[in-house]
C-alpha cells in the first residue's frame, strides 16, 4: 500500500518542510489514520456528502458530443454538479471535519483557480471555523467572482503579491501561515500535493469520485470502462477518478495545461518539459531551470497554472500505469465551447483540457468503446476570462 | 575537528557565545557580498551564515525574500556562491555555512555538491526544508568530507523529534527561536532559554539561537543562555536600505558591531 511509512511513492512524495511543521505533520497522520478506521468519522463524512454537497453526483453519456465526435461513447462524471461547483469540496470539507476533531478552530487555504477557496469557505462556514485563503493576486484578478463568493462565505482572502501571483506563491505564503500558527491552524492543501500525509489523505478522500462512476458505468454499461480522462494540475480530480480502478484494464490520460505550446515555455506541462525536484514540501516532476530555480508557468486556467504535479502520479507515470499529455490554450477554450453547445454545459477551463483530450482520442476508438471524462468543475467562474479573451465587453 | 566544532571549543574556553550573522550571496551583487563578509569579521562575527537565493523561500520572511530576488536579478547561483567563498579563503579562516533550499542541492547533485563545497571552503549547510528523514544521504556525504549539515529544531519539537536531530548531522543544533518564519521581532519568545538548556543536556551539542533577533539587547539576553547567536534579516534590511554597495558594506559593519557589543556585555 503506498505511499511507505515515511510518505513516499518510489522515489517521489517525502516530507520536505520546516521542522517547526514536522510535529503538525506527524500528529495529522496519526489523527487522520485514526479516522478514517472511525465508523463515526466516516458516517458524518458520508452524511455531509450525501445532504451537503449533493453526491452520488451523476454520471451523464454526453449523446449529442460522441454522435459529434464519431467514436467512443463518452460519459461524463458530473463533479460540476457538487455544491460549490467542483470536486474540490470533496477534500475540503473531510479536511474542515478532521481539524475540528482534532480541535483546530482556524483554517488556512490556498486556491488558484479559487475553487479550493471557495469550497473551504465553505465547510468552514458550515462547521463555524475561522477561515483565511492565500491567493496570488495575477488569479484574483482573473477569478474576480469566486473571490467575492470566499468574501460572501465569511472567510478573509489574503493577496499574495510576490513571485509569480499565481498558486505557487499562494501555497508558499499558507505554508508560512501554518508554519506561524501551528499549534491553533489546520492547513487544508486543496491537490495530491505538498508533504505527506497530504498527498495520499487528499486523494482518499476525492476517491469517492472513481468509487461512484466505478458503480455507475457497470449499472449503466454493463462494464468497465477503456478510458479515463481527467486534467492535472496537482491531480487532485484525476487521481480521484483514477484510483478505484488502478487495478482493472482501464487506460488512463492525464491532462497538463499546455499554455502557448511547449516551444513557447509558457505552459504548466511538467511531464513534457520538467524534471525531477523537490518544491513544496514533496519531491516530484517540476518546471525549473539549469540551477533548480522554479520556473514561472502560464495557463488559460488558474486551476491548472502550477509548477509541480502530486509525487504519486510521477510514480504510476514511472510506472506506465498513467499516461500523461497536454491540450494548450486553444484547445482548451475549442472544447470549452464545444461542450457548452452541444451538451448544454459549461465547463471549467481546467476540466475543458480533459475534455479536449476526449476530442482527440474519441474518434480513434470503437463505438462499443467507453470513456469517462471527469468533468472536474463548471464554468461559470470562467466565463467573465473567456469574455476579456473574446473582446467581450460584460 | 571541523573548523565549526574548532570554533565552539574556542568560544567555550572563553565563555562566550557564538555571534553569526547572516548576508544573502549577490544581494546587492555577489562582490559587495564579498566585503561584507570580510567586514563582519572584522567587526567580531565567529561564524558567517551566507544565504543562496531560492525562488520560493518557504521558511523566509519579506526581508529575506526581497533579499533572494534581488540575488536572483544578480544571476547569483551556487558556482559563483563557490569562487566567492573560495576568494574569502585567500585571507580568511571564518567558518562559512551556506543556508539554502534542498531543491537547488538536489539540481546540483548530492554528491557533487558536498565535493564542489568542500573544494571551495565551505563548512557546513542549513537546509530549512530538510528534516532529518529526507536529509540521510546528504549527511553521508557531508560526514566523508568533514561538512557539518546542521539541523534544526524548534519551539514544537517534542523529545522524540529533539533525539532525532541530536543523532543526525553534526556542528551546532539551529534553536528556531519562535514558531514562524524568519524576520524581525519585536521581542524574542518566552521559553527559549527552557528549550536551549533542555536540547543542550540532550544533544550534547552546542546550540545556536536564531529567527527574530534583530536588536543588540536581543542578542545580548540570547547570549546568556545559548552557544550562538543567529541574526539574519535585521542585518540584511541594513544592506537593502543602504544608499549603494559601499554604504552596504559600512552599515553592515557598524551594526554587526553593536550585536557583537551586546553579545560581550551580556557575558555568560
Amino acid at each position: 500500500m503506498l505511499p511507505d511509512k515515511s510518505g513516499h511513492f518510489g522515489t517521489y512524495g517525502g516530507r520536505y518542510v520546516p521542522e517547526t511543521l514536522m510535529p503538525a505533520l506527524l500528529e495529522l497522520e496519526r489523527e487522520y489514520n485514526k479516522a478514517r478506521k472511525d465508523k463515526a468519522f466516516r458516517r458524518e463524512l458520508d452524511y455531509y456528502l450525501a445532504n451537503f454537497v449533493g453526491r452520488p453526483t451523476p454520471l451523464f453519456h454526453a449523446a449529442r458530443l460522441t454522435k459529434k465526435l464519431g467514436g467512443a461513447k463518452i460519459y461524463l462524471k458530473r463533479e460540476d454538479l457538487a455544491h460549490t461547483g467542483a470536486h474540490k469540496i470533496n477534500n475540503a470539507l473531510a479536511q474542515a471535519l478532521l481539524a475540528v476533531r482534532i480541535g483546530k478552530k482556524r483554517i488556512i487555504a490556498e486556491t488558484g483557480a479559487g475553487q479550493h477557496g471557495v469550497a473551504t469557505a465553505t465547510a468552514a462556514a458550515l462547521l463555524g471555523l475561522e477561515c483565511e485563503v492565500y491567493m496570488g493576486t495575477e488569479d484574483i484578478r482573473r477569478q474576480a467572482l469566486n473571490v467575492f463568493r470566499m468574501k460572501l462565505l465569511g472567510a478573509k482572502v489574503v493577496p499574495v503579491d510576490i513571485g509569480s501571483r499565481t498558486l505557487k506563491d499562494a501555497i508558499s505564503e499558507a505554508l508560512r501561515d501554518w508554519t506561524t500558527n501551528v499549534r491553533t491552524t489546520h492547513y487544508i492543501m486543496g491537490t495530491v500535493f505538498g508533504p505527506h500525509p497530504y498527498p495520499a489523505m487528499v486523494r482518499d478522500f476525492q476517491s469517492v469520485i472513481g468509487k461512484e462512476a466505478y458503480r455507475q458505468i457497470l449499472k449503466a454499461e454493463g462494464k468497465l470502462p477503456d478510458l479515463l480522462i481527467a486534467c492535472v494540475g496537482g491531480g487532485s480530480n484525476a487521481m480521484g477518478l483514477f484510483f478505484r480502478f488502478m487495478k482493472d484494464k482501464v487506460k488512463m490520460v492525464g491532462v497538463e495545461a499546455g499554455g502557448m505550446g511547449i516551444e513557447s515555455g509558457k505552459h504548466a506541462a511538467r511531464y513534457a518539459g520538467g524534471s525531477l525536484g523537490v518544491l513544496q514540501g514533496t519531491k516530484s516532476w517540476l518546471l525549473q531551470d539549469d540551477e533548480g530555480q522554479i520556473l514561472e508557468t502560464h495557463s488559460v486556467s488558474a486551476g491548472l497554472d502550477y509548477a509541480s504535479v502530486g509525487p504519486e502520479h510521477s510514480f504510476y507515470r514511472d510506472k506506465g500505469r498513467i499516461e500523461y499529455t497536454y491540450a494548450t490554450d486553444d484547445e482548451a477554450l475549442a472544447s470549452f465551447d464545444l461542450l457548452s453547445r452541444t451538451e448544454g454545459i459549461i465547463p471549467a477551463l481546467e476540466s475543458s483540457h480533459a475534455v479536449a483530450e476526449a476530442v482527440k482520442r474519441a474518434p480513434k476508438m470503437r463505438k462499443s468503446q467507453v470513456i469517462i471524462v471527469n468533468l472536474s468543475g463548471r464554468g461559470d467562474k470562467d466565463v467573465n476570462q473567456v469574455a476579456e479573451i473574446r473582446g467581450v465587453k460584460l | 575537528m571541523t573548523r565549526i566544532e574548532n570554533k565552539f571549543a574556542e568560544l567555550k574556553d572563553k565563555r562566550r557565545s557564538a555571534f553569526i550573522p547572516y548576508v544573502m550571496a549577490g544581494a546587492p551583487d555577489i562582490e559587495t557580498t564579498g566585503k561584507i563578509v570580510l567586514e563582519l569579521e572584522k567587526s567580531g562575527a565567529d561564524i558567517i551564515e551566507l544565504g543562496v537565493p531560492f525562488s520560493d523561500p518557504l521558511a523566509d520572511g519579506p526581508t529575506i525574500q526581497r533579499a533572494a530576488i534581488r540575488a536572483l536579478r544578480q544571476k547569483t547561483n551556487l558556482k559563483k556562491v563557490f569562487a566567492l567563498v573560495n576568494e574569502i579563503r585567500k585571507s580568511s579562516e571564518i567558518p562559512i555555512i551556506l543556508m539554502l533550499y534542498y531543491n537547488l542541492i538536489h539540481k546540483y547533485g548530492e554528491e557533487r555538491f558536498a565535493g564542489d563545497s568542500a573544494k571551495a571552503g565551505v563548512d557546513g549547510f542549513i537546509v530549512p526544508d530538510l528534516p532529518p528523514e529526507e536529509g540521510k544521504s546528504l549527511a553521508e556525504h557531508c560526514r566523508s568530507r568533514e561538512l557539518d549539515l546542521i539541523f534544526l529544531l524548534a519551539p514544537t519539537s517534542d523529545n522524540d523529534r529533539i533525539k532525532l536531530v541530536s543523532k543526525s548531522g553534526g556542528g551546532f543544533i539551529y534553536y528556531v527561536s519562535l514558531t514562524g518564519v524568519t524576520g524581525a521581532r519585536e521581542s524574542i519568545a518566552a521559553g527559549v532559554e527552557m528549550a536551549v538548556r533542555k536540547i543542550r543536556r540532550m544533544s550534547g551539542r552546542p546550540v545556536c539561537v536564531g529567527f527574530g533577533i534583530s536588536t543588540p539587547e536581543q542578542a545580548g539576553e540570547m547570549a546568556k543562555i545559548a552557544d550562538g547567536v543567529i541574526v539574519g534579516s535585521a542585518i540584511v534590511g541594513r544592506i537593502e536600505q543602504a544608499a549603494g554597495p559601499e554604504d552596504a558594506v559600512q552599515k553592515a559593519a557598524k551594526f554587526a558591531m553593536e550585536l557583537k557589543e551586546g553579545i560581550l556585555r551580556a557575558g555568560r
